[in-house]
Parts: C-alpha cells; structure tokens; sequence
C-alpha cells in the first residue's frame, strides 16, 4: 500500500519510493528510504498534510508526496 | 556591504561571561570589525540545529535566532579571534542536502562547494543524530576539512538520549564537539577543535564511499577533465561532474549559463543589515 493509506497510530516499513525525480531526492535526504521505519503520527485539522515520525523526526508530506511512498504495515498489536 | 563599526559588540569579558562561554584565554569577538582573516569557517547543517547560536556564540553578534526552520535565507558572516588568529564565520541558511531543492538550500550549497571555507563545521541535532549524518557524509565527500558540533546535547539528555561521541568521531575520522551552544557548553571546546582543523588538515582519512563502477568513473573523470577545461580551478568539479551524470536541474543551468561557481562569494547579504531583522 502506500503510504497516504497508513492509519493514524499505525508504523510501517518503507519499501519503495516511486517517480519524479526531485520529489523522490527530497524525501531521501528527508531521511526516507527503502527499509526506514515510519509513523503516522497525526493529521492537520483538514486532513492534509499529515505528520510522520521519522528517525526520530517528525515530517509533514502533503497526500500527494504520501502517496508516492510504498510501504508495508506492520501489525504492532501482538 | 559589511559597514564599519555598525555592529561592535561592546567587547570581550562582559559579552563572553553573558554567553556563558567560561573563557579565561582570548577569544576576541568583533562584529563588523576586521577586514582580514587568517581562516574562514562555515557553519552548516539542517534547519534548526542552532547554527545561528554557535554563530553568535563565536561572534558575540546577535544574528537573529529562532525555533523554526527557513529563518536564515541568506549568509550572515562574523568575525572573531583566538589565540591570536582572526577568523570569518559564515553562518549559511540549513540544509538537508547538498542536492538541494530551493534557494536557501542553493546558498548553502553553492558556498560549500565553491567557496572553499577552511574549515567547515556541520552542526547536528543530538535528538536527531541519524537524520543529521547524511549531510555530514555529503560534506566529506567535497572537503575533510570538517569538524562535527554535535549540539543540543541539553535537550539530548532530557530525552534520554546518550551518544558516544568517540565512537562517532572514530567512524568519521573528523573531531566530534558535544555542545549545548545556548548555555555556552562547548563552545571552547569548538574552537580548540576548529583552531586544529585550521591550523594542521585532519591526521585521520575522513569516512569516503567507494561506489562507482568502472564505466561511470570513466564518465566521471571525462566530465571532470573538461568542467575543469571550462571553468578553470573549479573546486569540486568531480562532485559537480557526478551532478550532471545524476541529471541535478539546477546545477545543469548553472553549467549553462557559465555561473557555475560565481554565486559562492556574492550571494546573500552580510551581516550588519540582517542585524537589524528583528
């Protein structure tokens, strides 16, 4: 899934990072590759952008940046 | 324009004893003072890692400081003398990366490649040491002329954040200053640390990635041999060559319109008008 999908609370592991060029250089030096872990933190009021915690940072992505990262959930409840 | 005299701090001791910086040797602080230098410091790093404090903290000068990100959008320089060498500090808006996106990042940038500090020191976030690295190991690919001013160790500590410090210094071969600048800690200990790096180029190889194939070192070493052809003494031209090859927008144009490099020493305002930004 990618990752504008992730719930609120949610953690998930980073897999991939597709397309434009400087979209996809800008989230690298942001700290997010391929195998960081990342958390949905919160949403702004509207929804959009949403906070991710990032290596110990916390990230703001717009939807549209969100979802060009893929990522895989990971289930933190057991 | 840096005018005379504008922004004198009123000197040393009582300046030094209200930073807190504890410092019993000279460490004369001027602002718009001193034409000449013996060394020039960069200080670089993400946004809101207390670039500007240390700056302040070397300088005596108040620069304008705050919590949020983006506050510095142009070079700010001072000057200041220790152990009866005068330095220049450029205080450079923060960055990620030295691929940078927009024009503060350009600045930065343009400085650290082209404007040949003798000493550049990277300012990192003690609470965010891992996010902070990737400029660090971007910047010893250009210079290992670096120090590492591992700040905000207060707030580190608060969260319970320990850090081994010549564990880390050992890894990257560059020394490795713990700081908590706005309460004057470490700020000796940076000088002493800059002073050395100034005064005799690092003993220890800095951390270097080997990761080019054959056919793109081949590529690498044709575009550098002919930006050099070009554009002259161009430092970093291998770095600016790996630039072209990754298809870097703006450091295309910049080869383009030939003014690759001329940016670093004229860009951004001096210090004594951002002085009065409150």
């Amino acid at each position: 899934m990618t990752l504008d999908k992730l719930k609120a609370g949610s953690s998930a592991i980073v897999t991939k990072i597709g397309n434009a060029n400087a979209e996809r250089r800008r989230l690298l030096d942001l700290g997010i590759l391929p195998g960081t872990l990342i958390e949905n933190v919160m949403a702004s009021p509207l929804g959009d952008p949403i906070a991710y915690r990032v290596r110990n940072a916390t990230v703001a992505l717009r939807r549209e940046q969100a979802r060009l990262i893929e990522v895989e959930e990971i289930n933190t409840t057991e | 324009m840096l005018k005379q005299g504008e922004n004198k701090v009123e000197t040393a001791c009582g300046g030094c004893a209200a930073a807190g910086c504890g410092s019993r040797e000279p460490h004369r602080r001027a602002g718009g003072e001193a034409q000449k230098w013996d060394y020039t410091i960069a200080l670089a790093g993400n946004p809101n890692t207390g670039k500007s404090t240390i700056f302040n903290a070397l300088t005596g000068l108040r620069q304008h400081v705050g919590n949020w990100a983006g506050k510095t959008v142009a070079r700010a320089e001072g000057y200041f003398g220790f152990n009866d060498k005068k330095y220049r500090v450029v205080d450079l808006p923060g960055t990620y990366s030295l691929l940078s996106t927009s024009l503060d990042e350009e600045i930065a940038r343009d400085y650290l490649l082209f404007g040949e500090p003798d000493v550049t020191t990277v300012v990192i976030d003690a609470t965010r040491v891992e996010r902070n690295l990737h400029l660090v190991l971007q910047i010893l690919e250009i210079t290992d002329r670096v120090v590492v001013a591992l700040n905000l160790m207060d707030e580190a500590r608060r969260n319970s954040i320990r850090i081994n410090e010549r564990n880390l210094e050992k890894d990257l071969g560059i020394p490795v200053v713990p700081m908590a600048a706005r309460r004057g800690e470490g700020v000796r200990e940076l000088l002493t640390a800059i002073e050395k790096t100034a005064l005799n180029p690092p003993a220890v190889e800095p951390r270097r990635f080997e990761y080019l194939d054959a056919a793109l070192e081949k590529a690498v070493e044709t575009l550098t041999a002919q930006l050099c052809e070009t554009f002259g003494n161009l430092p970093n031209a291998r770095w600016v060559a790996m630039r072209l090859l990754e298809g870097d927008e703006s450091i295309i144009a910049a080869v383009r319109d030939k003014t690759l490099g001329t940016k670093a020493e004229n860009t951004g305002l001096q210090f004594p008008q951002l002085a009065e930004v409150k």
